[in-house]
């Protein structure tokens, strides 16, 4: 009795309070939704945006840990999604005819997604974490250009004969009965979908498990002492460029998983997709969820992903409205009044006072 | 001669980059904020130019002066508007911010003046100047580009370097803390670099649009973003910096795609920056550092 | 987290509204009823009402593009030419429809949001999508639910094939109104080859990213080889891309005198202008994306001057029913009508010609009246803006002729083919 008590109170102790709290949304959302699936009472459009969030969800935790927890700038998580997601349709191109089982499949390209994906962050990561800042930051963004430019000269087929692949022009001669499972900048087409939407969580849920266990480790406390301050934590002997590679790469594998999850989603998948204006969109659910939070990050990928949906009774005004709640939110996200009067209105709820990592 | 000529297509090209360039450069050295809508206000200057022009007959001279007039005026109310509340808040939150902006204009656009793309007109009579024989032919629209380019940043380094208002923003750079105890206006400092800044990019639009004449609401999304590396790429801050850069990032841009591949050409810009930057970790011009305990 | 709070509320309200939209008659603003002139009213209020009775008379007419972003030129119009026919149509009397146009912003992942909307919404009867890849996304789901669908513009055999590679597993129950690919570049080489006066050497430049212009690039290519044509080079650009003169260049240097454009106008207009500027005049040879270029707001018709091109529509025709429809867009929004919004309206007109030979009515169900107009359209023919005496095959592919036309003074001629 007296050790249930103390795991309890070990759950929700400041150091272990915010982590519970994210098990306990995803788990107890994820049970809402199943429910509500079950008896019909969920639309398709919502049916439809089931596995995107959980896949946005995926990258922006990633990239929280990139920016949030590690403190650097990544202008180019869409670049290993891209990796991810274009790995993940080959893989599971090609092992349609082995194995027939969906699932099966969808989580072995998830799994090579963020192989591959982590492999090209750590290729990546050597050169960008020599740099500081804003350089930094536009050295990733060239990174996510440049991946995704090759993406779009890459040509991949898929035939009797085994793969093959081209470059720039494509010169792929298939056998009849082949398939292409990359066309250059037609991306992908006639993809199987594979995803769904509790593979979506579960992998929630481990990319969760994942930063929580780096955040609440010696790395994690390195992580965050290199980011707070640099030469400090350099002259108590933490290896700088480790714990960063660390983070960047732990972030570009779980945007890779991310990628799978979505390009298994729908039967065509072009390389534009994975552009600037993603990597964007992947920052922005990160920083309205707060820095280092990943409960706010879930959150805020949630209604960021429902908003334009919501919207679309706005017609020819949703974008506009929509660009419009994004600048007011930043605004009274950051003015004075307005923190003084949440501050106050947490300390009056019980559960209310999570611990956080920054601020 | 046609390496040259290829060169010289380049330098038109980067004349356009290192313009826009300077918005960016100036605006972050100030600031020290990443204005991503800043190709968005360039946007707004081709429309209001195109208008000018196109609808209203107006001389060329009364359109640009009008295109730089409503970008000027756009550029600080969004500063006032926008960015000015974050003025203490993180730089992520103003970055966020200052996409919402772009966003914000397209979609603004797109409603008032429909998406259906429009041709802008000429403003520099065609034509073209022949050299060695006919071998090679640069047009006026090429030679016009390179000089406004010039004109632009001889004007802009005299403002810096020898008006009060110029020194002002020189000290906001270096220490807006300082700059404040000197009895400086920092606020409306900042006001005053948006104002030119986005002023400048009008200049940009109409030059832009006079060699690539498709006018839309998403036309200053990517000279945006290559105009945001090419001001990297010379050190951000940096107003030399920000000339070079946007030159350099146009010869690159058109070399590589006369001689290696057009389809590779953004992926070759990019690469370039990257090995600049490992090279240089602070951009060709821009300023060391040097971090204190 | 100061952000939770409000997250946590906004997430609540979302959540409600969410609910109250999904609930009961899903008669959320987004729908929009023709906006016809007064006689089609009676649709309006049936789709308020939602319930199943009151629907009878108007079938729900769905469909998605890019209304913004980048590619949104090409959504507003199909957009704004169904609207026109849809209150054409209801104004007859007969087959009413009611429309419904999402937003999906030339993204797959958007398109089958909009799909899904729209599914809530209760459409029976669908436009698919206006761009190719959006549409190749939500193919399979229109398959799976079996409403027929028939796109105005998406062009790629992705769209109407599950697995394209090999054109096999077409999915049945999805058309094409356009020109599908391959006929173009076939039509091109055909006519360039017999009429050699133009020239012998060609240069194209195609947009690689677009399955509308690599298609008819690759067709075109395999053809000119096989009937003497010489292609001197071919350069590519992809999304926005507006600078041409490298590749314009290298066509110059490597002596075209045809330069073939399988691209829309927007990119035509810019090279054009590029070339004149650079003093390079070749023959341009366009497809009928190069439609449009000459009601381009600003642009200089005189740079259009002796361009060819094969299209099966152009806003200068000087039949009734092209002449009406210029008319009445041009009145409505401004605009003069592109090749997207002819094969929008041709679109809307087929489905209710299909509709009313099949006696369909809007209370059956989505399967029957995609049984019914499966039936209809791979046996009907149907005289539109885009061509006289079009039919469709069992795979959904269009089969209609282009014309060629010429530009002299700012205007379409046509030339013998």
């Amino acid at each position: 009795m007296e050790n249930m008590k103390n795991f309890f109170r070990t759950l929700f102790d400041n150091n272990h309070r915010s982590r519970t709290v994210s098990y306990l949304i995803v788990i107890i959302g994820y049970a809402v939704i199943e429910l509500m699936l079950r008896t019909g009472n969920l639309s398709s459009m919502f049916q439809s945006l089931l596995v995107p969030v959980t896949c946005y969800i995926v990258a922006a935790l990633g990239l929280n840990l990139n920016v949030g927890v590690s403190g650097e700038l990544n202008l180019g998580q869409a670049g290993f999604m891209s990796l991810g997601a274009f790995t993940g349709v080959c893989l599971s191109g090609v092992l349609a005819p082995v194995i027939s089982n969906g699932i099966i499949r969808l989580i072995l390209a998830i799994v090579l997604g963020a192989l591959v994906a982590s492999l090209f962050g750590f290729l990546i990561g050597i050169p960008v974490l020599k740099l500081q800042g804003d350089y930094l930051a536009i050295v990733t963004l060239a990174f996510g250009e440049i991946i995704k430019s090759l993406v779009n000269n890459l040509f991949i087929g898929f035939d009797q004969n085994g793969m093959q692949f081209s470059f720039v022009e494509n010169k792929l001669n298939l056998a009849p009965g082949g398939k292409a499972l990359i066309s250059g900048p037609m991306g992908a087409t006639g993809t199987q979908r594979i995803s769904t939407f509790t593979i979506g969580i579960i992998l929630v849920l481990i990319a969760l498990t994942i930063i929580y266990n780096i955040i609440y480790s010696r790395s994690g406390r390195a992580i965050q002492a290199c980011r707070d301050n640099r030469i400090a934590a350099e002259s108590v002997g933490i290896h700088v460029a480790n714990t960063k590679m660390l983070a960047f790469v732990i972030s570009a594998a779980l945007a890779g998983a991310a990628g799978a999850l979505y390009g298994l989603n729908y039967s065509t998948l072009v390389p534009a997709k994975f552009d600037f204006n993603l990597s964007i969109l992947v920052l922005v659910y990160v920083v309205l969820g707060g820095l280092g939070n990943m409960t706010g990050t879930i959150f805020s990928t949630i209604i960021l992903v429902l908003l334009p949906e919501l919207l679309r009774g706005l017609r020819d005004y949703r974008m506009l409205i929509y660009a419009v709640v994004l600048i007011v939110m930043m605004i009274l996200s950051n003015n004075e009044k307005v923190k003084e009067l949440l501050a106050k209105a947490r300390q009056s709820l019980p559960f209310g006072r999570t611990k956080e990592v920054e601020e | 001669m046609a390496f040259l000529s290829y060169l010289i297509n380049g330098l038109s090209l980067g004349s356009v980059y290192a313009i826009i360039a300077l918005g960016y450069t100036m605006v972050y050295g100030i600031a020290k904020m990443l204005n991503f809508a800043h190709g968005d206000i360039m946007m707004v200057g081709a429309y209001v130019a195109f208008f000018a022009l196109n609808t209203y007959g107006l001389p060329v001279i009364v359109s640009v002066l009008l295109s730089m007039l409503a970008c000027t005026v756009l550029g600080v109310v969004v500063e006032r508007l926008a960015y000015k509340p974050l003025r203490n808040a993180s730089s992520l939150s103003v970055l966020i911010t200052a996409i919402g902006v772009s966003y914000f204009l397209q979609n603004g656009a797109q409603l008032l003046w429909s998406s259906s793309t429009k041709v802008f007109p000429s403003v520099v009579p065609s034509g073209s100047v022949q050299l060695f024989g006919g071998q090679l032919s640069i047009s006026y629209l090429t030679i016009v580009t390179i000089l406004i380019c010039i004109l632009v940043m001889v004007c802009l380094t005299l403002f810096i370097n020898r008006t009060r208002t110029g020194k002002a923003m020189r000290a906001c750079s270096e220490d807006k803390g300082a700059a404040v105890l000197m009895g400086i206006n920092v606020n409306q400092i900042i006001s005053i670099t948006f104002a030119i800044g986005s002023g400048i990019a009008a200049i940009a639009a109409v030059l832009l649009c006079s060699t690539y004449p498709s006018l839309s609401p998403t036309l200053g999304s990517m000279p945006g973003i290559k105009a945001f590396t090419a001001a990297v790429f010379g050190g951000i801050g940096s107003i030399p910096g920000a000339f070079l850069g946007g030159l350099l990032l146009g010869v690159i841009e058109i070399l590589s795609k006369a001689y290696i591949s057009t389809q590779l050409s953004d992926a070759i810009v990019f690469a370039v920056l990257i090995i600049v930057l490992l090279i240089r970790p602070t951009g060709l011009l821009g300023k060391k550092i040097s971090e204190k305990v | 987290m100061k952000f939770e709070k409000i997250v946590k509320g906004g997430l609540a309200a979302l959540m409600a509204m969410s609910m109250a939209a999904c609930s009961g008659s899903s008669s959320s603003a987004a729908s929009t009823s023709a906006p016809a002139d007064g006689t089609a009213a009676s649709a309006a209020p049936a789709a308020d009402a939602g319930t199943a009775p009151a629907a009878k008379g108007a079938f729900k007419l769905g469909g998605s593009g890019p209304l913004s972003g980048g590619a949104a030129v090409y959504g507003n119009a199909v957009k704004n030419a169904a609207e026109l026919a849809v209150a054409e149509i209801n104004a007859k009397g007969g087959i009413q429809f009611e429309l419904n146009m999402q937003d999906d912003e030339h993204d797959a992942e958007k398109a089958v949001n909009a799909y899904n909307a729209l599914k809530d919404w209760g459409m029976q009867v669908s436009l698919a999508t206006v761009t190719s890849a959006p549409g190749a996304a939500v193919a399979p789901l229109y398959a799976e639910d079996q409403t027929f669908a028939i796109t105005p513009s998406g062009s790629s055999l992705a769209v109407i094939y599950a697995d394209s590679t090999n054109q096999s597993g077409a999915y049945g129950n999805v058309f094409q109104m356009c020109f599908t690919d391959p006929n173009q570049g076939v039509a091109s080489a055909d006519y360039l080859s017999t009429h050699k006066d133009l020239g012998s050497k060609v240069a194209i430049i195609y947009k690689n990213d677009d399955n509308y212009s690599t298609g008819i690039y690759e067709k075109f290519t395999a053809e000119a080889q096989a009937k003497g044509l010489e292609v001197v080079y071919s350069g590519t650009f992809a999304g926005e891309d507006n600078d041409f003169n490298v590749q314009l260049a290298k066509a110059q240097e490597a002596g075209a005198d045809i330069l073939f454009l399988p691209i829309y106008y927007q990119p035509a207009s810019t090279i054009l202008k590029q070339a004149s500027e650079m003093g390079y005049k070749p023959t341009v040879f366009g497809v009928d994306g190069m439609d449009g270029i000459l009601s381009m707001e600003g642009f200089d018709t005189k740079l259009a001057e002796g361009v060819y091109l094969l299209t099966p529509f152009s806003a200068d025709a000087t039949d009734d029913l092209t002449k009406n429809f210029v008319n009445n867009y041009k009145a409505k929004y401004g605009d003069v009508p592109n090749q997207f919004a002819a094969d929008a309206y041709d679109a809307v007109y087929a489905i209710a010609q299909g509709l009313e030979a099949a006696g369909a009515t809007a209370d059956m169900s989505n399967a029957d009246i995609c049984k019914a107009l499966v039936g209809q359209f791979t046996s009907m023919t149907f005289n539109g803006l885009t061509g006289a005496d079009v039919t469709w095959n069992a795979n959904g592919e269009v089969s209609k002729a282009p014309k060629a036309v010429v530009i002299q003074n700012g205007v379409y001629v046509g030339v013998e083919g």
